[in-house]
């Protein structure tokens, strides 16, 4: 396999080098500007759809485009073209340069390629024939609809993205990256004397999509992992025809491994991204040092997980993704940065630019954010709640990160009485504040759990690929949203 | 720095002749049938915060999408490049895929006769001055404003204004090829308040097709701070039924779930609790919703949907009966019946009311939950069941007593629809449906 040449695709191909590269940035280095870089890229999506047992749409995006962007301060000047060519950039540059008044030329930082670990191979996905996607979805739906008799839609997805993007800033970055990343889905309805209900699963990673077919161990047996998934679907849709009406009020949740991360996405995560800390806008803001959570609360944001669909070799400044302790024992240790915001703290960044395309300007993001493991057995943490809920899965979340208000969404729940779990229960939202809740965690699972590869994390219409993770951990209160 | 219309319409019908020669490129490739879009804008985009510049975006897209049809199969492709070799490309690329995907009998164009073959000028095409001064100028005056109006608003999250202009071009191989062009001027604000430890921030914003529709900077500010100032001191409230208002500006959420429930995807697929439900009452027998596609300069306005089908003026709840489905016309042939004119969307839906204002509707309520803050997605379009997170004030006896937040409302939409008990005049025209604040009789409130 030969690894691409992003630095030819990107540049020589459209009559660009890193010449012209640093001519623009000299240009654009200047005065007042602080800060300048031009991010170059070009990516590929593919959707296949399978529906009604048949494959009902396929369809293939690209797109390639470049960025230029120049600080003075905190003032950000930014345009971008949906082309690669030496006079968009040039026009792009004069439109962001217009940020601050033109002045003495300043001497550029000499280019240095970023020496990152590489997170995941430089394959690109697409390339397997379109025969094989094909036939995977087609295994899913049969074997869906053999698993229980009142399946009786299967929906199934398998998408792909390939993305190589250069990026090269006036402090002397210069680095690439060849980004892939595949997923699978599955929605399943089932229908039981006219009551019909969904379940939904799947997952991806940067891998090539033979990761699909790979054979894993669930539960003692060996199967292919999209049948993992398909399984998890359809046991999901069918406990949905048993649930029952959620309770309403303020009581013990326990959540469970994984997935249910969410909850720290949302309740803390946002909440220490640098921008809003920057800004005071957060309930975080000037809380350093502070006991933001329980002590039995360690969380990270870690973008260097091999293969991890919230991972990046560098982030979309260059910057090599780290490993970031965020809450020590309960104790705010750190903010996520970009180089902006970085700079303008006081900080290094920690590999938290992302930027959702050329398009965008990057803000500091999340990458796989998760807590780690605390010493409780799982069972123990659900036989200690007289009564409550136990939620494995969730649809979602959202924070409002000033008031530190955040809700989610549980897809699949249970009640939990006298230390048992005992009747299924409708999907109901569960609202917090973050740091509150952070402080009622008392008990934390040994059974750190990271979510299958599905999160899409937005923030400000940008949509990046993120991951989240927990053990299984118990909330003394939290208030559910259900209607009993 | 404003977009010469004139500048703007020679592009259009370049873009114009761009669509034809895709259309004529997939024919040559043997495909049967062949539909393709292009839309372009440009614009700026700008922020500022605590006084000062904090972002100038000079925004640039187009995109080209295109669906072949090789007899009842498909194939799909876009491209954000527009060069002519780029272009066939991106129709090579959805002529390949249609070979691999399933024959559909359903697939194809909506049906030629149903083509829209007047096009209406609605007059969405107001272009406005670009210029970075020009859009500072605006967020500027707003933010300052709002920053001196009250000693409780601490922090700013920043004022904003954006002008951008653009149009989009459809064109099928029935020999429908038509474009628009819009405009759309957006200013906004976002605050932060302080009191004692917490803190709390809103927003407010106006935008419009023509700049002279929008609230002045001043409106804004004056609108943004009475939102955040008034969350301050908010309180969680006890587990509870009680009869909830959607304030106008969150009141349209409830009518987009209807909207997802009587679309498409949610019919054939038999995931809507509002299946089999048409000609049924649905909503109370006083409640009339009306489908006005073609009022001139709405945001919701277009002449054609997305297939290219002309968009009509229709009733879609009529004495509380459901009167239409909304179907592309995919979903039209999967359900044997005709297409409505809505691929893309709904066009602006007009909710008929009874009660003059909110002051009136909080009266009608007399103690119950003004909600004006909805947060997460748990909504199951699938089975009705409706949950999330809400914030907004405690009423008693028609009167606001105190803000209230961090608690969830919860119900089934079939019954929430079904037992709304009076709509307000108080109606705001910032979203495709125009409707005012919304009156149900109760819902399940889960707090302390």
């Amino acid at each position: 396999m030969q690894t691409p040449n992003v630095e030819h695709n990107l540049l020589h191909h459209h009559e660009l080098d890193r010449d012209a590269i640093h001519q623009s940035l000299a240009t654009l280095y200047t005065g007042a500007i602080d800060f300048a870089d031009i991010y170059l890229q070009s990516s590929m999506h593919e959707s296949w759809v399978l529906e009604d047992g048949i494959i009902k749409s396929g369809s293939f995006h690209i797109e390639a485009g470049l960025g230029v962007r120049a600080i003075h301060g905190d003032k950000t000047g930014f345009a971008y073209a949906d082309e690669i060519s030496l006079s968009a950039l040039n026009k792009a540059a004069a439109a962001a340069r217009g940020i601050s008044q033109a002045g003495q030329a300043k001497q550029l930082q000499v280019v240095q390629r970023a020496q990152a670990i590489e997170r995941y191979t430089s394959i690109n996905p697409l390339n397997l024939p379109e025969q094989a996607k094909i036939d995977l979805l087609r295994a899913i739906d049969e074997y869906a609809r053999r698993q229980d008799p009142r399946v009786v839609e299967v929906i199934a997805s398998v998408t792909g993205s390939y993305d190589e993007i250069l990026v090269a800033a006036t402090d002397g970055t210069f680095a690439t990256d060849v980004r892939p990343l595949v997923r699978v889905n599955c929605t399943i309805l089932v229908e039981q004397n006219g009551r019909r209900e969904r379940g939904s699963a799947g997952g991806g990673a940067r891998v090539e999509y033979n990761y699909f077919t790979e054979t894993v161990g669930v539960n003692g047996a060996a199967k292919p992992r999209w049948q993992v998934f398909v399984d998890e679907a359809v046991r999901q849709a069918l406990i949905n025809l048993e649930a029952r009406p959620a309770p309403a009020g303020t009581m013990p949740v326990v959540l469970g491994p994984g997935w249910p991360g969410v909850l720290l996405h949302e309740a803390v995560g946002h909440g220490l991204e640098g921008d809003f800390n920057r800004k005071g806008s957060s309930a975080y803001a000037g809380k350093i040092g502070e006991m933001v959570a329980s002590e039995l609360c360690t969380i990270v944001d870690d973008g260097t997980l091999a293969h991890r669909r919230g991972s990046l070799s560098v982030d979309d400044e260059g910057t090599p993704a780290g490993y970031n302790v965020l809450i020590e024992k309960g104790r705010l240790v750190g903010y996520m940065q970009d180089k902006m915001n970085a700079r303008l703290m006081g900080v290094n960044p920690t590999g938290n630019g992302r930027r959702e395309s050329f398009s965008c300007l990057p803000m500091p993001r999340m990458t796989n954010t998760y807590m780690l493991a605390g010493e409780h057995d799982p069972e123990e943490i659900i036989a200690s709640v007289k009564r409550g809920i136990y939620a494995p899965n969730f649809a979602g979340g959202q924070v409002d990160i000033t008031s530190g208000k955040f809700v989610f969404s549980a897809s699949e729940a249970y009640l939990i009485e006298d230390g048992k779990i005992t009747a299924p229960l409708k999907g109901a939202t569960l609202i917090g504040n973050g740091p509150e809740a952070m402080r009622q965690v008392s008990m934390v699972g040994h059974d750190l759990q990271l979510d299958d590869g599905v999160g899409v994390c937005g923030k400000d219409g940008q949509s990046v690929p993120v991951g989240v993770g927990q053990p299984t951990l118990k909330l003394d209160a939290m208030t559910v949203g259900g209607t009993d | 720095m404003t977009p010469d219309i004139r500048e703007l319409e020679i592009e259009m019908e370049e873009v114009e002749e761009a669509v034809a020669e895709a259309l004529a490129y997939a024919q040559k490739l043997g495909n049967s049938a062949a539909e393709c879009a292009i839309s372009r804008s440009r614009g700026i985009n700008v922020g500022t915060r605590l006084g000062e510049v904090e972002t100038v975006e000079f925004n640039q897209d187009g995109a080209l999408g295109i669906t072949v049809y090789r007899g009842q199969q498909k194939g799909s492709a876009s491209t954000t490049d527009l060069t002519p070799a780029a272009i066939r490309a991106t129709v090579d690329k959805a002529s390949s895929i249609a070979q691999f995907t399933s024959a559909d009998p359903c697939t194809g164009l909506a049906p030629a006769e149903l083509m829209a073959t007047d096009i209406p000028d609605l007059d969405l095409c107001h272009p406005a001055d670009q210029s970075a001064q020009f859009a500072l100028e605006q967020a500027l005056t707003c933010e300052q404003h709002a920053l001196q109006l009250d000693p409780r608003i601490v922090n700013s999250d920043g004022a904003g204004y954006s002008s951008h202009v653009g149009f989009r071009v459809y064109g099928n191989s029935h020999g429908f090829l038509a474009g628009y062009m819009q405009s759309r001027h957006v200013l906004s604000c976002s605050l932060i308040a302080k009191q004692g430890d917490a803190m709390q921030r809103d927003y407010s914003y106006t935008i419009a097709r023509h700049r002279d529709d929008l609230w002045t900077p001043e409106q804004v500010a004056e609108d943004a701070v009475a939102a955040t100032v008034a969350r301050l001191d908010a309180r969680k409230i006890a587990t509870a039924k009680v009869p909830v208002i959607f304030r106008a500006d969150v009141a349209n959420s409830l009518f987009s779930h209807l909207v997802n429930a009587i679309s498409s995807g949610s019919l054939y697929r038999k995931s809507s609790f509002l299946l089999d439900q048409l000609g049924q009452q649905i909503m109370p027998s006083w409640l009339t919703i009306h489908e006005q596609p073609h009022i001139p300069r709405a945001l919701a306005s277009s002449p054609f949907d997305h297939e290219g089908l002309a968009t009509t003026a229709r009733d879609i709840i009529k004495d509380g009966v459901l009167e239409t489905y909304l179907l592309t016309s995919y979903a039209a042939r999967k359900l044997g019946m005709q297409p409505t004119g809505h691929a893309g969307g709904i066009h602006t839906w007009q909710v008929g009311h009874q009660v003059p204002d909110l002051k009136a509707l909080c009266q009608q309520m007399g103690t119950g939950l003004l909600v004006t803050e909805l947060m997460g997605q748990g909504v199951n379009i699938v089975n009705g069941d409706y949950s999330r997170g809400a914030a907004g004030f405690w009423v008693e006896n028609g009167e606001i007593q105190y803000p209230v937040e961090e608690i969830t409302i919860a119900g089934n939409l079939a019954d929430m629809l079904r037992n709304i008990v009076a709509i307000a005049g108080d109606i705001d025209h910032r979203h495709g449906v125009l409707t005012g604040s919304v009156l149900l009789e109760e819902m399940r409130i889960a707090g302390v």
